[in-house]
């Protein structure tokens, strides 16, 4: 959804639709969700009954209290706004992702031929179906590829234009629903029922409309209701106390002070915060499954990296060549090279290049040289070629081991004399293998006609830039652990280049879920990123899973993210995301409850000042009148919630400057800004409204 | 003020200081169920009482039976200090012939003791036999002392016990607690204090009052009666019910600076040891000394700014050319230092023992110990309340701050969640409830109004007073207020009860869900909570969250009352 991105706050798109559902939120039930903002909207009724009452009969100050209900109400409808901008920005999303959704045929097949087909409506698609989708077809629901090869367009979801290749088999066998075949064909099963799809997902998440409140909101929500509470008690109290005094106070004045007391800005800003920080992810092309994901992910303690592909670059490069004894450098460079001339992997490649730059051995023709080339299987975990009369074969060092000793050569004359020497050869080979693993690189031997020539270094390119972020990583007080399937030595030397914490080395998926439980047993929330099916007990188990939208469909059912970019240094993107949410939350509700200090300050001498004069003494503020100072507390009240809107959408900022620099940091913007601010907002309102004769 | 009274107040926050580790050390060995040196004698006497009781120390209970148990044993207590007053009449060691206390104050007087709050709408030498002094009063002086350190060692296990699979859900044995509590640490410390003030001049006799005559050759009669004893526990337990009704302010019950020192020591002792023990038993001392630390601010403010005050003294009295601080209602032998002090001590610690009468500090200087039992007696605190007080606002600050790091929020490893907080915003909610809804009420009440003693905004303040020192567990008294009217009797009871047992319940049911709950192992991540930061940010807490409630009510009392003294009305 790259389009979306250049939504921003102000986008009048967003804003004047938003305006109108802030009415619409006025509904009861819509705004019972919201305990603070439910209140308020019930004093605001009880107040503006009691205005009318006195309009009808013409008494009391009506234009005082007129502009009182009005900031009421102005309160209400700003909250209801707040949360309809920011489920505005996932709106305009949502439609263009239902766009993708758009009534689609499909090719039901009934037997194994190709050719036998009906066509359906998507919809009407059961788990199990098994579609055809040739080119041009739009892929009728999510489905696992049984048969076939194709490129896919994803831009739909992704926002990638760049076709994919799906397969059957492996892990790249996934098809999303709403994405086109643009070449080849597919057999396609279905994995999900029309209305559970991978896109209605979406939509529904990006729009907000199945928000749950996640567990730290109903923690904050608690304590928002539980300040309210006090707070009735503060206020309902007050009228009492006055009577003692001689005195009586309006409920019109009791009411705004009540609301100005209560936690408003938190509570008209908290959905908001929740939408926009989903948002931000959807933005980064990925996508929470709950709220409760993204909470997650700011708690993280330990994030488990594969190595490949996120800690360093996808190939291995070779650096170097180390024959052993009696064998030249320029002997083995050539070996390696017409071993390595027909093979298309990176690591192949780097070897010609190498062998070029360094030795200056040119590029030879397979064909004249009537060579044939031996690809790597499995099973031989070897390639080479095949000359007139010779073999060459490379490797890793126990494969090409195993096949110089298992007779492939010639024997000669006197065995024993030949095994000796050869035996010499072996030590000083895997010698030479250790010292490469040990400085974190891949030996590749080579051998011609059972004879070893000795070692190319492989090694593993560690991606610039990594080390910083895992010290940054490492100051947010997460551990990074490396998985990866080297051996211990080649794992050590990579994890100490690359500055990870810990690895996990000759990884399986077994030891990978034993990992994470063992951190989990030590009260710590594991996070992770995988793509294949055997991933997907670790996603499952792991407290933030991130599944590769490229994996398959049991990993992105395991997960409960999925990275539409399939970009395992997301990750640490993630959890800022979701310390960035906690965050903002926080600082809102200090900024929140620091407030009240100044508005005590502008309304407790204002209310009581006619039967205690003396309590002037308290106008600090040197605010105008009774009624100026009552007023401005709640136009205050009202718009800073205006001006929070683009602070809770955008969020605050997260730095890793360690918790208790941030804290202190916040402290002083949020907490102490927040004691501050009001009283010269206040001030500042009260000189507007008297200078233009409101009060 | 003046150097020698700052001094003084030095000494004595250096000497609580000091004492802060060794009983520090030595109560968490006894709640550990580690020996002591007072081992060999207690041990069979504690294992005798477990017998008889038919409980053991390896038996232990999840949150609820304990807070049952905790709350039948109190009932219990409650039924039978009211049955002792009630039939006081017919009973023994009643030498001057003391009748049965009517229904309401029994009541009262019965739920005030056992609450630990010790408010007394009696003057003891004039309605209390000695039987009643010393078997019903005094036993729930300690008891009630008892049951407040049991709730705070539960809570404390709730955040040292690191939960894993299959760990104690349980937060120890109330009944095991209790004895500890008396047997190892509130008695020998009250043998040796009883024996102290007996030599310093305080009586300690089951013999009848004394008849004299005076030099005008009127009859006096001198009220004596086992003192010494009910004053020991009567300062260490923060229970505050004076013996007389004059309370510390009475030569008998505190006769020279010494047994002032002595008392206002004991006030803190056990309290601000508590902070220690929480420290150690959770494995960093660091983390009891940040709380002593946001205690000791605002104590050291609250000190401050009374002590100014009552030295400034009434301008009115000055406009008279009477020069000097504020002496109304204060003793010559204790002054203005040592009474200021004193009211910020009794205050501060839920304590509610006078050495001077708070009604008659000024408006300033008595504002200060309202502000103290609002905000919930957290600044060191009662012994035992004092502490889980404090850990209900620490849930609030860190779950705060917590978010604004970035994280679920956690204290000490245990995560602060749904549950937890709404525990602690009921506790914190209880306290405006009791103080405000009641007062609203007494001040529109004629009948309730025709207690107060002064007119004006200073009669206000002696209702606010009143219901804020019974939720608040203190039982100091602004002076002047008639409490002792069915109306009072009854309300302040609710009051207390409200104010001990409502925070109560919520306190362990926090202790039930940390205990059951995964340690979290601290990172870079976690915001260190035994800084000065978080120092800072519970004094916040405390200050905004427990005070803000409270701003009308003071503007409309104390505040008032002095803006109008300045502008130089009086009523």
């Amino acid at each position: 959804m790259s389009q979306a991105k250049s939504a921003s706050i102000m986008d009048t798109r967003i804003l004047i639709p938003a305006a109108g559902d802030a009415f619409k939120k006025l509904n009861p039930r819509t705004l019972a969700r919201n305990p603070v903002m439910f209140v308020v909207a019930t004093v605001s009724v009880l107040t503006t009954v009691l205005f009318l009452r006195d309009l009808a009969a013409g008494n009391g100050n009506l234009g005082f209290s007129f502009q009182i209900n009005l900031w009421l109400w102005f309160t209400v409808l700003f909250a209801n706004f707040a949360e309809a901008v920011a489920e505005g920005r996932g709106k305009a999303q949502a439609d263009s992702l239902r766009k993708a959704r758009t009534e689609t045929q499909a090719k039901l097949l009934s037997g194994s031929d190709r050719t036998q087909y009906k066509m359906v409506a998507g919809t009407s698609l059961k788990v199990g179906d098994v579609v055809l989708v040739e080119p041009g077809d739009i892929i009728p629901s999510d489905g696992e590829v049984i048969e076939g090869v194709a490129s896919v367009n994803e831009a739909a979801i992704t926002g990638e234009s760049a076709p994919v290749i799906r397969e059957s088999g492996g892990d790249r066998s996934a098809v999303t629903g709403g994405t086109q075949v643009l070449s080849d064909w597919i057999r396609v099963r279905i994995t999900a029922a029309a209305g559970s799809t991978f896109l209605d997902r979406m939509i529904s998440l990006v729009e907000g409309a199945e928000r749950q409140k996640t567990p730290n909101e109903i923690a904050l929500n608690i304590l928002l209701a539980g300040m309210t509470l006090i707070f009735v008690l503060a206020t309902a109290t007050i009228p009492s106390f006055a009577i003692y005094a001689g005195g009586s106070i309006s409920i019109i004045v009791l009411v705004a002070l009540f609301v100005t007391l209560i936690p408003t800005t938190i509570g008209a800003l908290l959905s908001a915060i929740g939408i926009a920080g989903m948002d931000r992810l959807v933005r980064f092309n990925v996508l929470a499954m709950s709220g409760r994901a993204v909470e997650a992910a700011g708690d993280v303690d330990t994030l488990l990296l594969d190595k490949t592909g996120t800690i360093t670059l996808g190939n291995r490069q070779a650096t170097s060549f180390r024959p052993v004894r009696g064998v030249s450098e320029q002997d083995l460079a050539d070996a390696a090279q017409l071993a390595s001339l027909a093979d298309e992997t990176p690591e192949g490649r780097s070897i010609v290049v190498l062998a070029k730059e360094k030795y200056a051995i040119r590029g030879r023709d397979m064909a004249s040289l009537k060579a044939t080339f031996v690809p790597f299987t499995a099973q031989t975990r070897m390639s080479g070629v095949d000359l007139e009369g010779s073999q060459i074969r490379k490797g890793a060092v126990d494969a090409v081991l195993a096949y110089v000793g298992s007779g492939t050569m010639p024997v000669s004359g006197n065995a024993a004399i030949a095994t000796q020497a050869n035996s010499d050869t072996v030590r000083e080979l895997q010698a030479i293998a250790d010292e490469i693993a040990k400085a974190g690189g891949t030996p590749l031997a080579v051998a011609r006609d059972g004879k070893l020539l000795g070692v190319v270094q492989l090694k593993d390119i560690v991606k610039g830039g990594i080390r910083e972020r895992f010290a940054e990583l490492r100051r947010m007080g997460i551990r990074t652990v490396m998985i990866t399937g080297d051996n211990p030595m080649t794992a050590a030397a990579i994890a100490a280049e690359a500055g990870v914490d810990d690895f996990l080395a000759q990884a399986t998926p077994e030891n990978k879920l034993t990992l994470i439980r063992e951190e989990q047993a030590k009260g710590k929330l594991v996070a992770m990123c995988g793509d294949g099916t055997n991933d997907a007990p670790a996603l499952a188990q792991a407290d933030v899973g991130v599944a590769m939208n490229t994996g398959t469909v049991a990993a992105r059912e395991a997960g409960n993210m999925v990275d539409l970019d399939s970009d395992p240094t997301k990750l640490i993107e993630i959890v800022e995301i979701g310390k960035q949410l906690l965050m903002t939350r926080g600082a809102l509700t200090t900024f929140s409850i620091a407030n009240d200090i100044a508005k005590y300050f502008a309304i407790i001498p204002a209310m009581f000042l006619t039967f205690y004069p003396q309590l002037g003494v308290l106008n600090i503020m040197g605010l105008a009148t009774p009624q100026s100072a009552i007023l401005s507390a709640i136009i205050f009240n009202a718009l800073i919630i205006i001006a929070l809107i683009p602070l809770s959408l955008k969020g605050v900022k997260y730095r890793a400057i360690g918790a208790g620099a941030l804290l202190s940091r916040n402290l002083l913007v949020y907490g102490v800004g927040g004691i501050l601010v009001p009283f010269i907002g206040i001030k500042a309102i009260d000189m507007i409204i008297t200078a233009i004769g409101l009060a | 003020m003046t150097l020698n009274g700052w001094l003084q107040i030095l000494l004595y926050c250096g000497i609580i200081i000091a004492l802060v580790k060794p009983l520090g050390g030595y109560m968490t060995r006894i709640f550990s169920g580690e020996r002591t040196f007072l081992s060999p004698v207690l041990i069979p006497i504690e294992r005798g009482l477990y017998a008889m009781a038919g409980t053991s120390e390896r038996e232990e209970q999840h949150w609820a039976s304990y807070a049952v148990s905790l709350l039948m044993f109190n009932l219990f207590g409650v039924v039978v200090l009211y049955a002792i007053m009630r039939l006081q009449a017919g009973m023994p060691y009643n030498p001057a012939g003391m009748g049965a206390v009517p229904p309401e104050l029994s009541f009262n007087t019965a739920v005030s003791f056992v609450s630990n709050t010790n408010w007394q709408n009696y003057g003891g030498e004039s309605t209390m036999s000695y039987l009643t002094q010393m078997m019903g009063l005094n036993v729930q002086n300690f008891l009630s002392a008892a049951t407040g350190m049991a709730i705070a060692v539960g809570l404390i296990r709730a955040f040292s016990r690191a939960s894993g699979p299959g760990a104690r859900k349980t937060i120890g044995n109330f009944w095991v607690d209790m004895t500890r509590a008396i047997l190892y640490i509130l008695l020998p410390i009250c043998i040796v204090l009883t024996l102290v003030y007996v030599y310093l001049g305080v009586p300690q006799t089951l013999g009848p009052y004394v008849e004299a005559t005076t030099l005008e050759g009127a009859k006096q009669t001198i009220a004596l009666g086992p003192v010494a004893s009910q004053l020991a526990i009567k300062m260490l337990g923060t229970n505050g019910g004076g013996f007389f009704n004059a309370n510390s302010a009475h030569p008998f019950e505190n006769p020279d600076a010494i047994s002032n020192l002595i008392q206002m020591l004991s006030i803190f002792a056990i309290g601000a040891a508590f902070t220690n023990v929480f420290g150690r038993m959770v494995g960093n001392q660091r983390q009891g000394w940040a709380i002593l630390a946001s205690m000791g601010i605002l104590f050291i403010a609250g000190v401050g700014i009374t002590y100014w005050a009552e030295a400034a003294g009434n301008p009115l009295m000055h406009a008279f050319g009477l020069e000097g601080g504020n002496m109304e209602g204060k003793e010559a032998r204790f002054g203005i230092t040592l009474s200021s002090l004193f009211a910020v001590i009794t205050t501060a610690a839920s304590c509610g023992a006078v050495n001077a009468m708070h009604g008659s500090f000024t408006a300033l200087g008595g504002l200060i110990p309202l502000i103290n039992m609002q905000l919930g007696e957290v600044i060191v605190g009662g012994v035992g309340a004092g502490f889980y007080g404090i850990i209900l606002f620490i849930i609030v600050a860190v779950f705060v701050a917590g978010l604004m790091v970035g994280r679920t929020p956690e204290y000490l490893g245990k995560k602060i969640e749904a549950k937890e907080m709404k525990m602690a915003v009921l506790a914190i909610l209880c306290l405006p409830l009791a103080m405000l809804v009641f007062t609203a009420i007494a001040t529109v009440l004629p009948s309730a109004v025709a207690s107060i003693g002064t007119a004006g905004p200073h009669g206000f303040s002696e209702i606010l007073y009143a219901y804020t020192s019974a939720a608040a567990n203190n039982g100091s008294a602004f002076g002047g207020l008639t409490g002792n009217t069915p109306w009072y009797n009854v309300t302040l009871g609710i009051g207390m009860l409200m104010g001990r047992f409502l925070v109560i319940i919520p306190a362990l049911a926090i202790a039930g869900s940390l205990v059951a709950k995964k340690t979290v192992p601290a990172s870079a991540g976690t915001f260190p909570t035994d800084g000065p930061l978080f120092v800072g940010l519970l004094v916040g807490t405390i200050l905004i969250v427990g005070g803000l409630t409270f701003m009308p009510a003071l503007a409309l009392g104390p505040v008032v009352e002095h803006l109008v003294m300045i502008a130089g009305q009086t009523f």
